[in-house]
């Protein structure tokens, strides 16, 4: 990837194995084999104007907007070269627009040509500012126009779906959009259709552009014919203010960029980075971000009035100091146990952690919002947490892998971006994806996968049994490079973790653990956990606990030495009585494997401080809540699933939003106890000083359990989030609510005639504690299984079942 | 596998539309076919026809709609019982076929592909205004349901017309004894089924066998083979 | 000397019920099958490299030569596809060669098909013709029927499929790539080369696409030799070929002569220009090829004569015009014609064609000026050699070549708006 110094000689010019030697615009250019004229040509500082060219997609040729004249072996070639499509050779001559009369004169015709049907009104086109044909029609185009036709009109936009406007006019058809839905995301929902002049880009009659990557398209079109239904005029790009970022939802941390102006965010694009999600980001990244500036943000602290019972505003001063006398009173009865969310910063997260240690002198913090068992918690703390990109899974290393074997993790819905890299990974015929699961997904179809399919809560045995059932997945697990990618759901399996551990270490799979939440793996690392202290260290471990209380100055021996309680310990002790407090983060309890017993915690702690953006079921019950700054009014980093620190700076300054981890400071200080973590980069200082700890091995050994039957009338339920759901960080996002999936159950054809249920009509799913009604479909799943979505529409199966995938639920015919 | 979608395509269809996949080494290539046979059911290629390739095929619904509106032969809305197509390509043109068309236009009352009569009614025609049709030395020709009707003049192509109006069925000069569009799109589909007698509709014009004739008149003919052409040698491997 | 007819393809047409197989073996139908089984492939492939067959779709690519790019031993299944898409203006050669004979070609497949050691061949044929979509399914059946296709065909141990397939109304797929793409079931739209359909055709395999007539000759070439062959035509393009003659000519028809064989010659046989009237333009390959006129009669109409004389071969479909027909009339209808037919991907086809029939129908109107002439010139120059596919070029022909031969027809439909009133341009 070198370029030839400016006068070279022959003699001196050596090609390296696997490249070539070519000349464009008179410069001699070594270039790898199989590169493109396009790229080299940039490579040397020549921009070639272009159009349907995206490096990420497969080269199309169709807008001739790149044609460069060439000349093989002595031999002109007859006619212009489209340089997206030809790639170097030895020997060749290339001739841009900049040394060619006959490719400048080919590249303005072409210009002319995709002008004269494109309409006047860059004034009010979102794309005008930022737009390639504005730009290359003013770098390349005629001043004027010859053309005195009719134009081609068309009705101007149309949506494409909730989120995505088309406006033929502008298009010029360069089939980025296209390609990309084909290609890409496996989604081909948007089309060309009809022929010639006529030729358009489309949908499906009543099939809208449903796919989770579609804001993408968005972002390739080199003109404004696909434009944002949520962004449309909002803003001009000139006047907009862009902050390199990273995305705060899923576990893979992909880079964008955030657009804003006046201290309100306009919008998110995608960030370049080849490492994670090369140009990509999927539509909650890229359209979720208004929950920051919802109407009923909390932006001043609320206490609890002793009189009214309600919470009332009140200075930083009052709120500080009721917390820290609430929470000293706490821990000096029973305790206080910390909830932290899966959604903090590592900086953040940090906080929490020390805090916990030092002013609250517990281990009782746990960052698992959801469902976790002490299995998970031994393999988290035994492995996941040592793992970095230099020593376990990537992306990259997805995409070499010669198998990946997906165990309780449905990637399009809980990291899209790993769900891209799989079917890339796929397309390009060197990956096989194997999904252990209960149906076969759109992820199965689009990664080309294979369903090995399961009863939920099977999955241990399932993979236990692997050799016998699949040796063909145990032998493509055995090549170098196989990785295993673990969900979190596998948290819900009895026996999985201890399953997963056993094929890697039989197969020499490497394993990633795959969170949803794009906090999990930062908290994990910092030790937001009850057995951890930062850097993996363990909190049995005396020796690993001097090395923490030295570095934080704290009186040796002051670290509690004995494991806390996870999370549902936690909830517990509070309900009872044997904890008297709870400092709680960013908690749904909606999302807690059970609703009713944090809701019961909640309701029986004796104090309880909540730091939050917006009022919640923890702030209905809190003394306590400390407004705090969202992702774009702070900086910080987050660690992704694959250990990969993914720092951002603030965007919006001076919103006079406090990052949790500078409460938190301020919070112990008032306890007497000093967190340095005033700042974000302070605490990422402190942090820094910690360094890693020694592992201190896992003895995982939870047997699979032997599956019974679920009894008449009863059903095993398997059950995930998607993507787009009831998620708290999608709140006034109407645009991205409207390409959320169907709400539907599934089962098996031959389940749903043993229950009697009808295709088309509804199913009842009922517990003890509550039931759904919503329509059924059928689908490959096994017998006896029937799966919800975890929280979407109505459909909230804590909330109202108590219930989890894997449990058993009653199923009857609901209403038709 | 989702809802029961209410079709006109019965069972008799679905076979046939799976006998159009076995036909080939990969499914997507009974696209065509099959949207042939969609029209031979629906007299047009439907929303609920695109969705039943689709399914029949795995496809996405705008995968099928992107390939069923590039073609001219799939009709966007309902045919007539009868298809005229009249060639106005510049030679068919030059010798009248512009004159046809107008002719049968006004008669009609309808533009391109437009329908006169209720479509699919008896004697309802759907017109159209075709490019070349292949049978140059014929011009200027017209189709109808893709038969030919060759060497046609303005009040030719008029009695023809009326004729289909009024329910006959006038022979083409080459093709099959004539049916209606949609028993034509069922053998574009490549169903021939009780219909051998259609191979021996004439296919040859005193034009085609122009060359052919005055060789035989004049016994001119092409060199005599050799009693045994010999293969060359084997060619060695490079 | 070779006759002035050589009639071969055409030879069989004039018996009755010259379609069914048993016309066909009657006539020494499936005689050359036999014999090419017992031979090697490669033996195949070298005969017809050394007969100089070129391809009758228009290109005029050295059959054999395209034959012989098939990897072998490649472990992939191979493809042969017959492109009877027959759709370019003028052109009507194939349609009644495979209505009337279809055996001819499906004999040529077989044979082909063992040459380049495929197992699948598919028919695509436009969907229009249905009767000759009729008579080759028919034909497909008999042989079938007839053990020629199907399972170990003649105890050769030879496999062979035939399916014929009805496109659905394109003239795009009559280009290969595009061809093959419709094939597949998808918009035929052609695609990027290379990769080459001889190494990533239908189904990314290696794929033989070949036109109807250059197949059909396949079994002449097998029993009379290359030799033989080579007797008719000139030596780089040699072999009969069947000429269409459509327009005002006396005895418009297919006349299968010599290759080279001259206009002049051939209206001598079709009766010469019809009611007298004086030979104005014509095309020697279809519309795609520049026009030629009365001083090109004698032109040799064999690949290098047409390219010679500043045209092309194409399909030796000879549209003759005479002197009532106007140059920018024609041309227009021509333009509509890609216009309708372009199939959108590329830019300069798309947008080109679109304007390019804007321009001419103003002018045809009599709202044109001498400008628009540089006008049209110029957008086909930014047309030609710069689109995707071959049909960009082809379009652009009549326009070019109309005119370079007829200037004054198009600036006498521009005289009544060039008139410019006294002072109008101080």
């Amino acid at each position: 990837m070198t370029i030839a110094p400016d006068k070279p000689t022959a003699a001196e010019v050596v090609v390296p194995e696997g490249h070539v030697k070519l000349i464009i615009d008179g410069v001699e250019v070594i270039a790898p084999k199989g590169e493109l004229l396009i790229r080299t040509a940039e490579r040397l500082g020549t921009v070639i104007p272009r159009f349907c060219d995206h490096p990420l997609l497969e080269p199309a040729g169709a807008c001739r907007q790149c044609l460069v004249e060439v000349e093989m072996g002595g031999r002109p070639m007859p006619k212009p070269q489209a340089s997206c499509t030809m790639t170097v050779a030895d020997g060749m001559v290339v001739k841009t627009q900049l040394t060619s009369p006959v490719a400048d004169k080919a590249q303005q015709g072409v210009m002319e040509l995709l002008l004269i049907n494109h309409p006047l009104d860059c004034p009010v086109c979102d794309k005008g500012g930022e737009c390639p044909l504005q730009n290359q029609a003013i770098a390349h185009g005629r001043s004027d126009s010859r053309f005195h036709e009719h134009k081609r009109t068309f009705p101007k936009p149309i949506n494409i779906s909730t989120q995505v406007l088309l406006d033929r006019e502008r298009c010029v058809l360069c089939q980025r959009c296209t390609r990309f839905s084909a290609q890409i995301a496996g989604d081909p929902f948007i089309e060309l259709l009809e022929r010639g002049a006529h030729q358009q880009i489309g949908i499906a009659q009543e099939k809208p552009f449903q796919s989770y990557f579609s804001g993408n398209t968005i972002q390739i079109c080199p003109v404004g014919a696909l434009t944002s239904a949520a962004y449309r005029f909002r803003a001009r790009p000139f006047d907009l203010v862009s902050t390199p970022s990273v995305c705060e939802h899923c576990s893979s941390g992909c880079a964008e960029r955030t657009d804003w102006r006046r201290g309100k965010v306009q919008r998110k694009l995608a960030g370049d980075d080849p490492q994670v999600n090369e140009e990509w980001i999927c539509d909650k990244g890229r359209f979720a971000f208004r929950y920051a500036t919802a109407g009923d943000r909390i932006t001043r602290p609320l206490v609890r009035d002793e009189e009214t019972g309600e919470l009332r505003e009140s200075s930083w001063t009052e709120a500080l100091q009721v917390a820290a006398a609430g929470l000293t009173a706490a821990r000096d009865a029973n305790g206080v146990g910390v909830l932290t969310g899966g959604r903090l910063t590592v900086e953040d997260a940090y906080a929490y952690s020390k805090f916990a240690r030092i002013a609250l002198h517990t281990n009782d913090i746990d960052f698992r919002a959801r469902p976790h068992s002490a299995e998970e918690l031994e393999f988290l703390s035994g492995t996941t947490v040592f793992t970095n990109p230099d020593n376990g899974v990537t992306f990259q290393g997805i995409e070499k892998a010669p198998a990946a074997l997906l165990v309780a993790f449905e990637p399009e819905e809980e990291a899209p971006i790993v769900f891209l890299r799989l079917r890339k990974a796929a397309r390009t015929g060197k990956t096989k994806v194997f999904h252990l699961g209960q149906f076969t997904t759109p992820a199965v179809e689009k990664t080309l996968g294979t369903l090995l399919a399961c009863v939920p809560g099977a999955e241990a045995n399932a993979l236990n049994a692997l050799a016998e059932h699949a040796s063909d997945v145990v032998e493509l697990l055995s090549k170098p490079g196989a990785v295993i990618l673990v969900g979190e759901r596998a948290a819900e399996i009895p026996g999985a973790f201890t399953a997963v551990t056993r094929l890697a270490e039989r197969t020499g799979a490497k394993i990633a653990w795959i969170p949803r939440r794009a906090g999990e793996r930062g908290a994990l690392a910092v030790g937001a956990t009850p057995n951890l202290l930062p850097g993996g260290r363990h909190v049995a471990n005396a020796s690993a606990r001097i090395e923490v209380e030295r570095t934080w100055g704290v009186e040796e021996g002051s670290l509690p030495a004995t494991p806390g309680r996870d999370t549902t310990g936690i909830l517990e002790a509070a309900a009872n009585g044997q904890l008297s407090g709870l400092v709680v983060g960013g908690v749904d309890p909606f999302d807690l494997p059970d609703p009713a017993l944090a809701e019961k915690a909640l309701a029986q702690a004796g104090f309880i401080v909540s730091l939050e953006l917006r009022p919640s079921a923890v702030t209905a019950h809190a003394d306590v809540v400390f407004p705090i700054a969202p992702a774009v009014e702070k900086s910080g980093s987050y660690l992704n699933w694959e250990g990969r620190r993914r720092e951002f700076g603030l965007t919006l300054e001076g919103t006079g939003a406090l990052p949790d981890c500078r409460v938190l400071d301020t919070l112990a200080v008032e306890m007497d106890a000093d967190l340095f973590t005033q700042t974000p980069a302070a605490s990422a200082a402190d942090l820094a000083r910690l360094g890693e700890g020694a592992p201190s091995g896992s003895s995982l050994n939870v047997a699979a359990p032997l599956q019974s039957p679920a009894g008449a009338g009863k059903a095993v339920l398997a059950t995930w989030h998607r993507l787009i759901g009831n998620g708290s960080l999608q709140v006034d996002e109407p645009h991205l609510a409207g390409t959320a999936r169907p709400v539907v159950a599934k089962v098996a054809e031959v389940t749903a005639q043993q229950f009697g249920l009808e295709t088309g009509g509804y199913v009842t799913v009922s517990t003890e504690r509550g039931a759904i009604t919503l329509p059924v479909e059928t689908d490959d799943l096994p017998e006896g299984v029937i799966w919800l979505p975890t929280n979407s529409g109505d459909v909230t199966v804590r909330a109202t079942l108590g219930a989890g995938h894997g449990s058993i639920v009653s199923v009857s015919g609901g209403k038709s | 596998m989702t809802q029961a979608q209410e079709t006109a395509f019965d069972q008799s269809t679905v076979d046939r539309a799976q006998a159009i996949i076995a036909r080939y080494p990969q499914a997507r290539s009974a696209l065509l076919p099959m949207l042939h046979l969609v029209q031979s059911v629906e007299g047009y290629v439907s929303q609920d026809g695109i969705r039943f390739c689709a399914g029949q095929l795995d496809l996405s619904e705008a995968e099928v709609s992107a390939v069923a509106t590039f073609y001219t032969m799939y009709k966007r809305r309902p045919c007539g019982e009868h298809l005229v197509s009249v060639c106005t390509n510049t030679l068919c043109a030059a010798l009248g076929g512009d004159d046809i068309y107008k002719t049968l236009k006004d008669h009609l009352g309808v533009g391109h592909e437009e329908t006169a009569g209720e479509p699919g009614t008896p004697g309802s025609i759907t017109l159209e205004h075709a490019e070349c049709l292949a049978a140059c030395d014929l011009g200027p020709v017209l189709q109808v349901n893709y038969e030919f009707y060759d060497n046609q003049t303005p009040d030719k192509a008029l009695g023809l017309v009326k004729a289909l109006q009024s329910g006959e069925k006038p022979a083409p000069t080459r093709g099959a004894p004539l049916t209606d569009f949609k028993q034509a799109e069922l053998q574009l589909a490549g169903f021939f089924e009780g219909r051998d007698a259609d191979l021996d509709g004439p296919s040859a014009a005193p034009e085609t066998l122009r060359g052919a004739q005055i060789a035989k008149d004049r016994g001119w003919d092409a060199p005599k083979m050799p009693a045994n052409a010999e293969f060359p040698a084997l060619p060695e491997k490079k | 000397m070779v006759d002035p007819l050589t009639p071969v393809l055409t030879t069989r047409w004039t018996e009755p019920r010259s379609w069914t197989i048993e016309t066909y073996e009657r006539t020494g139908g499936y005689t050359a099958l036999p014999k090419a089984l017992k031979a090697h492939p490669d033996q195949l492939i070298q005969q017809c490299k050394d007969s100089g067959l070129r391809g009758r779709g228009g290109a005029g690519f050295p059959t054999g030569m395209k034959w012989g790019f098939i990897p072998q031993g490649d472990g992939k299944p191979h493809y042969l596809v017959i492109n009877a898409d027959e759709g370019e203006p003028g052109t009507c050669k194939d349609i009644p060669l495979m209505m009337a004979d279809p055996h001819s070609l499906i004999e040529g497949v077989i044979i082909t098909s063992y040459a380049i050691r495929a197992n699948f061949a598919a028919i695509y044929v436009r969907g229009e013709v249905l009767h000759c979509i009729r008579r080759l399914n028919a034909a497909v059946r008999e042989a079938y029927a007839k053990g020629y296709l199907g399972k170990d065909i003649l105890g050769s141990g030879f496999d062979l499929d035939v399916v014929i397939h009805a496109g659905a109304g394109a003239y795009i797929c009559g280009e290969e790539t595009a061809l093959l793409d419709s094939l597949e079931g998808r918009r035929g739209q052609p695609r990027l080369k290379p990769p080459f359909p001889a190494t990533s055709g239908l189904y990314a395999s290696p794929t033989v696409v070949n036109n109807v007539e250059t197949i059909a000759s396949v079994p002449f070439i097998v029993n009379g030799g290359s030799d033989w062959f080579r007797e008719m035509g000139r030596d780089r393009s040699p072999g009969p070929k069947i000429y269409s003659l459509s327009g005002h000519v006396t005895n418009p028809g297919q006349y299968e002569a010599p290759m080279g064989t001259t206009l002049r010659e051939l209206l001598d046989m079709a009766g010469g220009m019809k009611d007298g009237i004086p030979l104005k333009f014509w095309t020697p390959g279809g519309s795609s090829t520049p026009l030629f006129t009365a001083e090109h009669l004698d032109v040799p109409l064999d690949f290098e004569g047409a390219a010679e004389a500043g045209s092309m071969l194409g399909t030796t479909a000879l549209q003759i015009f005479n002197e009532t027909v106007s140059v920018p009339w024609a041309v227009m209808k021509w333009t509509e014609f890609y216009k309708h037919e372009s199939c959108g991907k590329c830019t300069p086809c798309r947008e080109g064609t679109y304007w390019l029939v804007q321009i001419l129908q103003r002018m045809v109107a009599g709202n044109g000026t001498a400008s628009d002439i540089d006008t049209l010139l110029d957008v086909c120059d930014n047309i030609l050699g710069r689109s995707f596919c071959a049909l960009g070029d082809g379009a652009v022909s009549p326009i070019t070549s109309g005119i370079k031969y007829f200037k004054d027809e198009f600036l006498a439909l521009c005289d009544k708006n060039s008139k410019v009133l006294a002072g109008a341009n101080a």
